[in-house]
């Protein structure tokens, strides 16, 4: 059985695990880094996403073997202890979540559309997120949090 | 001056669990030992099972245990069906496992249960299932002919019944304009976006069930009832929940079969359905043939409405499943008076999924039919549908008002809601631009669909259910207690997976108790401390359960009251209650409910008669239903050449009653009107003739992304309900309701010059393109 080495919210973990087991089964399941669910098994609905190595992947198509060396940050990983991350301040400003299942991929991919576009347009942020789904909310609230998460951001990066 | 909680956009309480993913999905929790269940689910629409042999998965690695239907058939039970519409309904026998007879694709046939889920699903593949293959029924019209296959050995038809109000013949004699139409409402998919998940566990003696349900409640008492295992010793949690739409308004074979299996082997197990399987074996919605005939005078005024339904049951009946047409009963009338109306149903049976309560259950059906008809009323008179409309709906002068159907709407004003919908659509303007690009032959049109749509919430007058012949109450309970601190602890019989009870909760405890927003939690989901509920669906939480907050809250306040009397050496009627706290009237003299808590947990210096406790509890049961309403404008792009569909602008304007929370009545709104386009544009179920399910995954059965939707425009009138303290009326389906009708009604507005009246749901591009392609020839 393979044995990886993959850092997970900063914290580095050795694992032995079947070439089978996906990225998203051994962050749940082994890891116990439950904030990442899994929706859907045939990539479509984004709810596993999480970055690998500062890209937005879908933890359900990743196999752990995979992240080998890597370097991966789930939702339990963003922010500091005691305040959120700027998105995710975001998203409870603009009430961008109803149920919260698809809110951690939502988040996950939003900051990674910002690493591409920091300033994106309503029409960028809604294409961006086409692969992310959502029952809940119909989108509106999400696309005005991700808008009010990048002029957080974009406000950090010039106050540092 | 405290501002008064209710009506303020409060950012919600629950948020931060959720976003930071601290969550309790059923699918995340785990139990010393648990193990881990998979269902082996029949590949044929109808077969008889000629053998099952799990002999080879048993020996497999990690594999603890495998069973066949033939296993937990001495134990499973039938599962419930609550809503036995007519007298003379069947209500065939439906085991949780399959052990004689596959009815649909997807009904579990088998399952393996192992030390983890890899291991679970190799087994699988090492079961062997002998079918002898019987004939699919699949369409509902073939499933009622004579020489059809048989679903179940008593036929294809489960009930019909047929409900009359006024002289329908006499409308429909000598009437100038008669409108005859046939819809089809797809099969859908409801698709929450935590798929289902169920874990049980035993001490040897009592059983705990978490599972993503909407029901803990409801679903505790029909484990008891199904299994026979006694209802005290269950105990059912409903842990977060990822969306339910009414999916999660079931009792579900897994969940039987995952209670039976720690049963069996006494340990924990857990199962987690995945995506593919849901889109098999969670519920389906819709799934109605609706002819609709409307006879008019031609001035537009309606005379009368007859209505004759199919529908598709599937292949058993589930919890509600015969219910969910005979919601939409009363509702094909909706906002208009008329002379006279008839309503017909059949249920059906068919080997596909069973089909139950889906957001809107029977009400988006309904207001589909009667707001498409009106505007065909009115291409048909040459009279603007709003006008048709305006000349038969009920006067805001005139509520109270019995409708034809016999319901009494309390309150309403479709007339203000509808003159600020216009408003802000700008609705002469694209009247204007619409008339511009026919003249021009523009390849691109403009279609304008209205949707004036009415709803009864707040499911239901426990009295109106009775006569309804359903299986339960409608009331919902909550508690509110005190704690020594002057903190408060609120219990509540609902279930919210989503909604956001906690917050919206807080915000009426927090007026009626004089205590700030921060110091009151919510409590709810679990029956071992909700101990009474009947749970979340029909937009009936705040409508019905909010209002028992309220009730609980006026009772602490009043045993406060008299503590406080006895405290400062008054009478209770000398006390003015504000800003939480007793003053004697007259003087500086006052306690704040905080301190009149502690008083209680000390109990030092109680009155006669009055408990160490300042808490209490009530239940609700409502009159009557509440009817929100109000105007949907949609405005599409349709691509002649391509048959492409763009909505242009979306316009809502609801009337929910008082609003608690804006910030949440404003998500519900989006979120719904998201759902029924959808239905409009995307989404169907799709089954072949051979009864397989094509629509299995996210890739064939397509939710809508962010990228395929607008903004929507969303205002509100206000105009309180007057049968419930608070005004409510419920919002959580409003938006579904309302906006199938206006995208269709939009995109047949925008194709009836050339000829079209109808395009068949979802108005994928292929369908318009066809439509329009028929009428060239």
């Amino acid at each position: 059985m393979p044995r990886i080495t993959v850092t997970v919210d900063g914290v580095t973990y050795e694992e032995d695990v079947e070439p089978r087991v996906l990225l998203v089964h051994l962050l749940r399941e082994r890891l116990g880094k439950t904030g990442t669910p899994v929706g859907c098994d045939t990539s479509n609905c984004g709810a596993c996403t999480v970055l690998l190595d500062g890209k937005s992947v879908k933890s359900c198509s990743v196999l752990a073997v995979q992240a080998d060396g890597c370097d991966v940050v789930t939702i339990e990983g963003l922010g500091t202890s005691g305040s959120m991350h700027p998105m995710q301040q975001a998203f409870h400003e603009e009430h961008a979540l109803q149920c919260g299942y698809c809110t951690p991929g939502m988040v996950m991919a939003a900051i990674d559309l910002l690493r591409e576009n920091p300033d994106p347009s309503e029409e960028t942020i809604r294409q961006g997120l086409e692969g992310n789904l959502c029952r809940c909310t119909g989108y509106c609230n999400i696309v005005r949090a991700v808008r009010r998460g990048a002029q957080e951001m974009g406000q950090a990066v010039t106050r540092s | 001056m405290t501002v008064q909680e209710v009506g303020q956009p409060r950012k919600r309480k629950e948020d931060a669990r959720l976003l930071t993913g601290r969550t309790q999905w059923t699918d995340n929790l785990t139990r010393p030992g648990l193990l881990h269940v998979m269902f082996l689910r029949s590949p044929m629409a109808h077969a008889r099972i000629a053998s099952v042999d799990v002999s080879a998965a048993r020996g497999m690695p990690g594999v603890v245990a495998a069973f066949s239907g033939q296993d937990f058939a001495a134990e499973q039970g039938s599962l419930p069906c609550a809503w036995p519409v007519t007298e003379d309904i069947v209500i065939p026998d439906h085991p949780p496992m399959a052990v004689d007879e596959v009815r649909y694709v997807g009904e579990a046939v088998a399952c393996v249960v192992a030390t983890d889920r890899y291991r679970a699903a190799d087994a699988l593949d090492a079961i062997e299932v002998d079918y002898e293959p019987l004939p699919a029924v699949v369409d509902m019209n073939e499933a009622l002919a004579s020489d059809s296959a048989k679903v179940h050995e008593a036929g294809n038809k489960a009930f019909s019944v047929t409900i009359t109000s006024g002289d329908i013949e006499a409308a429909f004699r000598d009437a100038p304009v008669v409108i005859d139409r046939t819809y089809v409402q797809q099969r859908l998919i409801p698709s929450a976006m935590e798929p289902r998940a169920v874990m049980a566990d035993t001490d040897g003696e009592s059983f705990t069930v978490w599972s993503s349900t909407q029901i803990p409640h409801v679903l505790r008492v029909m484990l008891a009832v199904v299994t026979g295992i006694p209802e005290h010793r269950i105990r059912v949690i409903a842990p977060d929940v990822g969306g339910g739409f009414g999916s999660k308004l079931q009792v579900t074979a897994e969940e039987v079969l995952c209670l039976l299996l720690a049963r069996k082997l006494g340990k924990p197990v857990k199962w987690g359905e995945s995506r593919s399987e849901g889109n098999l074996t969670v519920h389906h919605g819709r799934d109605q043939i609706q002819h609709v005939r409307l006879a008019a005078d031609s001035d537009g005024r309606v005379r009368g409405l007859q209505v004759g339904l199919l529908a598709d049951m599937g292949a058993y009946l589930m919890l509600v499943t015969p219910g969910i047409p005979m919601l939409g009963a009363q509702m094909f009338n909706a906002i208009y008076k008329m002379d006279a109306y008839e309503f017909g149903c059949t249920g059906v049976f068919t080997t596909k999924m069973p089909t139950d309560a889906y957001r809107g259950a029977g009400r988006p059906e309904a207001t589909f039919a009667i707001e498409r008809v009106m505007d065909e009323l009115a291409a048909e008179l040459g009279m603007d549908p709003i006008e048709v409309r305006r000349r038969n709906w009920i006067r805001h002068e005139e509520f109270p008002y019995t409708t034809i159907s016999g319901l009494t709407y309390d309150s309403g004003n479709y007339e203000a809601a509808t003159e600020k919908a216009l408003a802000l659509f700008g609705y002469d303007k694209l009247r204007a631009e619409q008339a511009d690009r026919r003249d021009r032959g523009d390849p691109v049109q403009l279609g304008i669909g209205v949707s004036t749509f009415t709803e009864m919430c707040g499911l239901a007058p426990s009295r109106m259910l009775g006569e309804a012949n359903y299986g339960a109450g409608g009331w919902e309970h909550a508690s509110v207690r005190m704690l020594p601190t002057g903190k408060v602890e609120v219990i509540t019989g609902t279930s919210p997976h989503g909604q956001g009870h906690v917050t919206s909760w807080s915000q009426i405890v927090s007026d009626a108790l004089g205590v700030p927003f921060d110091d009151i939690t919510v409590l709810h989901g679990d029956t071992a401390i909700a101990h009474k509920g009947m749970d979340t669906y029909g937009s009936r939480s705040l409508v019905i359960g909010g209002v028992a907050v309220v009730k609980a809250c006026d009772k602490v306040r009043e045993k406060a009251r008299r503590l406080a009397a006895h405290l400062m050496e008054c009478s209770p009627d000398d006390l003015d209650f504000a800003a939480g706290a007793f003053t004697v009237r007259g003087t500086e003299q006052s306690r704040t409910i905080q301190e009149l808590a502690y008083a209680a947990f000390t109990a030092h210096d109680l009155p006669e008669g009055v408990e160490a406790r300042l808490d209490s509890d009530a239940t609700f049961d409502p009159d009557n239903y509440s009817f929100p309403h109000g105007t949907h404008l949609c405005a599409v792009e349709v691509d002649t050449e391509t048959g492409m569909v763009k909505i242009r602008s979306y316009v809502a304007v609801d009337d929910v009653g008082t609003v608690v929370n804006p910030l949440i009545v404003e998500g519900q709104v989006q979120g719904g009107i998201a759902q029924g386009i959808a239905q409009a544009l995307f989404e169907e179920a799709v089954y072949d003739a051979e009864g397989n399910l094509l629509t299995t995954t996210m890739a064939d059965y397509l939710l809508p992304s962010a990228a395929d939707l607008p903004n929507f425009t969303l205002d509100r009138t206000e105009t309180p309900a007057t049968s419930n303290p608070l005004g409510v009326k419920g919002v959580g389906e409003a938006g579904t309701i309302a906006s199938t009708p206006a995208v269709v009604n939009a995109i047949v507005d925008a194709l009836r010059p050339y000829g079209i009246h109808d395009i068949r749901m979802p108005c994928t591009p292929e369908r318009v393109w066809r439509a329009l392609e028929g009428v060239r020839r």
